[in-house]
């Protein structure tokens, strides 16, 4: 059954909807590879959002150098098969000068392998599993890995709930949600926090009762859930249901990091504490122009996926204006390559040595529906 | 309610109760020696489950098997009864869910009242359904299959129909919608919606059972399904008795998406994808075209499911397990748990 559907999204896929920009020589090809169908379509939908919004601006505003960007969007369909589709069609026919994308860390594994093969720079704006950016040296991302975001989040918990014995759940079939839990267990371990029990879930699931019963029984500190925001909203909200009480604080990283939480979980939500690379409520007066903008535009504020996609377009203008060419890529990965204190809505923006972000991480806690900062 | 550990008491396994007595946790309720050696605990390596816990595991899997079972029932009639294998059901579960959500936010009509335009709504799917994707190739001798591969596109349209007009996010029906009361004893949590939906699934299974046994449309039903082109020489219109079956079994799925959403908080235009398979199973499970055995058979599968999760602390061999338990029973009962054993050729 999945794979006919697979087949059939494949061939609209291939057939279908597909925008194309005719380009000037002052205009940068960028192509923008984003799931706009299958599981991570409401990431996908975020990302193309953000970077519309930042496209629109910067083609508004050319400055004296005049560059535009002429954005390709197409859908990887959140499979690693159509992403290799997307990047083949991005580098030979459309000749694009970067690549921003894909959305899952499972496609970008197979994907950026052949953009670093042609040359290809590629900035990931929602990869935060281990090894993409090891690809090779034409790979970056302004997305901050787990690994920065998670032991911040944990030792910021620890010094302000001291939280002693936690279990964890989480979802072991993607590379996301499982490099978050080894992020958190590495986290725990050098925080000398015990976990008491570990359980895990499959994406999609809606039912979480089970692993949540076992939970309960335990008595935990707190419950460290590594998930995407759809999964982590029902986690959340069963677990209040089934009686594990609100002392018990459930903690989570970037994947929780949306609006969609309270919207799903609603008052459950309340007081769960979720690390993240971007906070909404950033006082950053570009970050606000930002929030603003994107809710006038769409009606509905942007989430995390949608500031770094934002972000990473402008770093991406940044790094054509040094390179001072709209077609060279090799002179464009050079100039990513040396972005250092960059003012984006994530904050100053820079990029380390193996080409991942770096900037700094927030701890946010719900109250009354919103996010709010926790610690630092 | 979590705290229930036997103060002074070494669980002669290790297991989830040692543990706590192991680390001297406080025993919040500290209960009686003699309560405490008789703790059941299921040995699985190191995971035990001591009494509470299988309590609200067997919960558990009896409401997510009720809702199994609410999906299986409407899927039954057409599948099991009529011998038609719709793909399409889920889609219509899913549209119905959704389309009950946009009654009550978008139109802000009460759930009550949502509730069964959204029913209709899902019968009148059925009813496209029936008409633009089963009835064409009728006529032809190899319509089960044709209809079979039109139900798949039908299923393809809809669900595209939801993901451009609700959008791809997860969304829930507004909080407050109903009053959703919890309810503890012995440790164990319960929901008034759980109670509701486990209601729902017994009176619509008596009802239809009564339906299809002592209703005349029933009875045509069940002569349509026995021989096509019998009923038609007794002047049954079949078209139209196919028609009615399509409209009820969809207008049950669109239900069980109400519910569904409801339950889980979780409403997506993909939501189908994880139910329709075990739709399949759980009829098969609990026999062809038994109402009963439906609704017995999600309950089955719902507790076989629950029960692996909770003894492997992981849902990845959650839906092996469950269709393994659906193979072992065929192997020693072919016509599933409450099937009639009749043979009907292919």
């Amino acid at each position: 059954m999945k794979r006919v559907f697979a087949a059939l999204a494949l061939i609209l896929g291939l057939t279908g909807i597909y925008s194309s920009a005719q380009a000037s020589p002052k205009e940068a090809k960028i192509g923008f590879a984003f799931s706009m169908t299958g599981g991570a379509a409401a990431y996908g939908d975020m990302q193309k959002k953000g970077v519309q919004l930042a496209v629109d601006e910067i083609n508004a505003q050319a400055g004296q150098d005049g560059i535009k960007i002429a954005p390709f969007f197409d859908d990887d369909a959140s499979m690693p098969q159509q992403g290799v589709n997307v990047f083949n069609r991005f580098i030979a026919a459309d000749k694009v000068v970067m690549i921003i994308g894909p959305t899952l860390s499972n496609t970008a594994q197979v994907t950026d392998r052949i953009a670093q093969q042609s040359g290809v720079p590629v900035l990931g704006v929602s990869n935060t599993a281990k090894g993409i950016t090891d690809i090779g040296d034409y790979i970056f991302r302004d997305s901050l890995t787990e690994m920065v975001v998670i032991p911040n989040t944990i030792r910021v918990a620890k010094e302000k709930l001291g939280i002693k014995k936690v279990a964890v759940l989480y979802g072991n079939d993607d590379a996301f949600t499982k490099g978050g839990y080894d992020a958190f267990k590495k986290a725990l371990g050098d925080s000398n926090i015990q976990i008491l029990s570990e359980q895990t879930f499959a994406k999609g699931d809606r039912d979480f009762a089970p692993q949540l019963t076992q939970i309960r029984s335990i008595d935990p500190d707190a419950l460290i859930v590594s998930a995407l925001v759809e999964e982590a909203s029902g986690i959340v909200s069963q677990a209040r249901r089934l009686g594990i009480a609100e002392s018990v604080s459930i903690i989570g990283g970037n994947g929780l990091n949306s609006p969609a939480l309270m919207k799903n979980a609603g008052k459950a939500a309340e007081k769960v504490i979720v690390g993240a690379a971007w906070n909404a409520a950033s006082t950053n007066p570009l970050n606000r122009k930002f929030v603003e903008a994107f809710t006038a535009k769409y009606g509905s504020p942007p989430d995390q996926f949608a500031a770094q996609a934002y972000a990473a377009v402008y770093i991406a203008r940044e790094a054509l204006g040094r390179a001072g060419s709209t077609d060279n890529r090799k002179a464009v990965r050079d100039a990513l390559a040396q972005i250092k204190g960059l003012d984006t809505v994530l904050g100053k923006f820079s990029f380390t040595e193996g080409r991942d972000a770096d900037h700094a991480p927030v701890v946010q806690v719900v109250k009354e529906g919103k996010f709010e900062v926790f610690g630092e | 309610m979590s705290g229930i550990y036997c103060a002074g008491w070494k669980p002669a396994l290790p297991g989830i109760g040692s543990v706590a007595w192991e680390r001297g946790l406080p025993a919040r309720k500290p209960l009686k020696m003699e309560f405490c050696k008789r703790l059941t605990y299921l040995p699985l390596g190191h995971r035990i489950v001591s009494m509470p816990v299988l309590l609200q595991q067997l919960i558990n899997g009896f409401f997510t098997g009720s809702v199994y079972g609410l999906f299986a029932i409407g899927y039954t009639l057409v599948f099991g009864v009529l011998d038609i294998l719709n793909l399409a059901h889920a889609a219509i579960f899913t549209l119905g869910g959704l389309m009950a959500l946009w009654l009550t936010t978008s139109a802000g009509l009460s759930i009550w009242i949502a509730f069964p335009l959204a029913a209709l709504f899902s019968g009148a799917l059925g009813l496209v359904l029936d008409r633009v994707a089963f009835a064409p190739p009728r006529r032809r001798a190899d319509s089960n299959l044709s209809g079979l591969i039109s139900s798949i596109a039908m299923a393809i349209i809809f669900e595209s129909a939801a993901l451009s007009i609700f959008g791809a996010r997860t969304v829930r029906f507004p909080e407050g919608i109903f009053v959703n009361r919890v309810w503890h004893f012995y440790s164990a949590t319960v929901t008034s919606l759980q109670v509701e939906i486990v209601l729902s699934a017994l009176i619509l299974m008596f009802a239809l059972t009564a339906f299809l046994k002592h209703h005349r449309m029933g009875k045509a039903i069940r002569a349509v399904a026995e021989s096509e082109r019998t009923a038609r020489l007794l002047g049954i219109n079949v078209d139209g008795v196919i028609s009615v079956t399509f409209f009820i079994s969809s207008a049950l799925g669109g239900v069980a998406g109400i519910l569904y959403g409801l339950y889980f908080d979780a409403l997506a235009p993909d939501m189908g994808h994880s139910i329709e398979l075990k739709g399949l199973a759980v009829i098969i499970l609990g026999g062809m075209g038994s109402i009963p055995g439906a609704i017995l058979g999600g309950i089955a599968f719902g507790l076989s499911e629950v029960f692996t999760v909770a003894l492997t602390g992981t849902s990845n061999l959650r839906d092996a397990v469950a269709f393994t338990v659906l193979l072992v029973i065929l192997i020693l009962k072919p016509s599933g748990l409450l099937g009639r054993g009749r043979v009907r050729e292919a």
